[in-house]
């Protein structure tokens, strides 16, 4: 990877620029790269935000804390659960309030199949931004039948406001553990096929082998996490150093890699659904089949939080997600931060990364990060 | 607060001006520096206390108190301990300095408190480039004094046969018609 140094004369007929996004379909949302090109290779680039903007942070401290419940899940469109869980724990700390365990149990099985249904629609992308269209297919396919077991759990498919401040919003159906066992035996065999048809691809290989290389000194520096850290060798996980729901009492292992690049991400990821599977199984089997779900609250109408402040954070597909609150006595918060792993992602790494890469492995590259730009402009 | 924290504190105690110091949950300190002091203190907290990790830099406005208070959220992969770091400035003269040396994201942060509060960090690199709002010229959106409603109506026009309802009076007709106050 080489960085640019001289001056970009684009009067020179050396350069041309590239706009890619925001409605591109090698982009993972909508933000745009301004690319400088100098043959096939990109020498600068430059990214773009704000086509998501709708002022999230601003909306809700001008709405009641129950009434933020709502908005929370729409910062991060695939994976909205992660959105009402630091939501809901981080006002449940400020208010002390103590979720029952049965509620801990199924906010946990929600994340852990909200990062499988994630992880599925990411594993479809990092396919097709590399030519394989037909593996996209498939795993959106299984992805559905994911979101099924969420239409059953929370009566929506993808905004589920079912992790609410207190506890859940309900019970599981009856069958649901017989079905949702199914439906991960179903993407277990999926991962597997995939394994073979993408993992072992001389295409895949040839292109994502040696792409977008995260040396370990720039991850503190860029501030990078999850995934795109634990590829790099870095074993940091918080579900595993600092525990929060039941996630304590679960047998995983953290997956790391050593290459770093867009394969070594995709291997981490395709490893750690399978883990995420193995998570969910423990929790069927192990949660706690009767008992409160939902803790006593205040009259939500009338909510007053006392003044405080904390910072709650959990390990979404990205990485570390977290929320920072500060309230003030009043029905408002004072102030909300949603920090997202895509803003340093999208942002600085995928600008340095992107320089010396081709035109046509960009998309590939930025798929490899991961990236979610809602949660950026929040 | 465990005797690791204590210890932390009065190491830094000892070269900083600390207030408002107290531990919000284990895991999770709290605390305020001088305006002068804080990018040096950030600086220690990374290089000398392994806080190697910025998790996010924010702004809170308190236009009562006619301030903003910068947080430095900071974490320790090695203890997993986290510091968030306030520091006070004035409203009037919002600028303070840039800490996109010490980590390649700060930039964007910077960028955004620029647009979002109108806080200044001279020498942050594309600190004036626009960052989700494009030509924004009025007052910065996330400051309190910025009326989304009175935006909203100034700059949109309701469309002809188009009303909103309200949601009290609107129950009211559909699940009780025959009601009077």
């Amino acid at each position: 990877m080489q960085q640019q140094n001289t001056p970009i004369d684009l009067s020179s007929g050396k350069y041309v620029k590239v706009w890619q996004g925001p409605q591109h379909p090698g982009i993972t949302g909508n933000m745009s790269l301004e690319l400088t090109l100098c043959g096939d290779e990109v020498v600068e680039c430059k990214t773009h935000v704000g086509y998501l903007h709708r002022g999230f942070e601003k909306l809700m401290e001008r709405r009641t804390f129950i009434q933020n419940f709502t908005v929370v899940c729409r910062i991060a469109v695939p994976e909205p659960t992660f959105n009402e869980y630091l939501y809901a724990a981080a006002v449940e700390e400020l208010a002390g309030i103590e979720p029952p365990e049965r509620a801990q149990w199924l906010r946990t099985m929600n994340l852990e199949l909200m990062r499988l249904a994630s992880y599925l629609m990411w594993l479809g992308g990092i396919a097709a931004a590399f030519g394989q269209g037909t593996i996209y297919q498939w795993t959106i396919t299984h992805r559905d039948y994911v979101l099924d077991l969420f239409e059953e759990m929370t009566g929506a498919r993808v905004y589920h406001m079912y992790i609410v401040p207190g506890g859940v919003r309900a019970r599981l159906p009856e069958g649901f553990a017989e079905r949702a066992r199914e439906v991960l035996d179903r993407v277990e065999k999926l991962l597997d096929e995939v394994e073979k048809v993408l993992f072992k691809n001389a295409v895949f290989k040839a292109r994502a082998k040696g792409l977008g290389v995260i040396t370990p000194d720039m991850v503190d520096h860029y501030g990078i996490v999850g995934p795109n850290a634990r590829a790099a060798g870095f074993e940091r996980d918080l579900r595993r150093d600092e525990p929060y729901l039941v996630y304590d009492l679960l047998d995983f292992e953290v997956v790391t890699g050593s290459a770093s690049d867009a394969y070594e991400r995709a291997r981490v990821r395709h490893r750690e659904m399978l883990e995420g599977i193995h998570m969910v199984r423990q929790i069927l089997e192990r949660m706690p089949g009767d008992g409160p779900f939902q803790a006593r609250m205040p009259n939500v109408l009338h909510w007053q939080v006392p003044a405080g402040e904390t910072y709650v954070k959990a390990e979404c597909t990205r990485g570390e997600y977290g929320y920072y609150l500060v309230t003030d006595g009043s029905q408002f918060l004072r102030r909300i931060h949603v920090r997202g792993p895509s803003y340093t992602h999208a942002i600085a790494v995928m600008e340095r990364l992107a320089v010396g890469t081709n035109i046509a492995d960009i998309a590939g590259l930025m798929v490899s990060l991961h990236t979610y730009p809602p949660e950026i402009e929040r | 607060m465990n005797p690791t924290t204590q210890a932390l504190i009065d190491r830094l105690s000892a070269h900083f001006t600390l207030s408002e110091v107290r531990e919000q949950k284990p895991g999770l300190l709290l605390l305020k520096v001088p305006r002068k002091d804080a990018v040096q203190f950030i600086r220690d907290l990374r290089d000398g206390e392994n806080y190697t990790h910025l998790n996010f830099l924010t702004a809170i406005d308190y236009i009562e108190q006619g301030i903003f208070t910068l947080t430095y959220m900071l974490h320790n992969y090695a203890n997993h301990q986290g510091i968030a770091v306030h520091v006070d400035i004035e409203r009037e003269r919002a600028e303070m300095d840039s800490i996109h040396k010490l980590w390649a994201q700060a930039a964007t942060y910077q960028r955004e408190l620029r647009e979002m509060f109108g806080i200044r960090f001279p020498g942050s690199p594309g600190l004036d480039d626009d960052f989700c709002l494009e030509g924004w010229d009025q007052i910065p959106p996330m400051r309190k004094e910025f009326d989304t409603l009175a935006f909203s109506q100034e700059r949109f026009h309701t469309r002809e046969g188009r009303a909103s309802e309200d949601p009290r009076e609107h129950m009211r007709q559909i699940m009780y018609p025959t009601h009077s106050d």
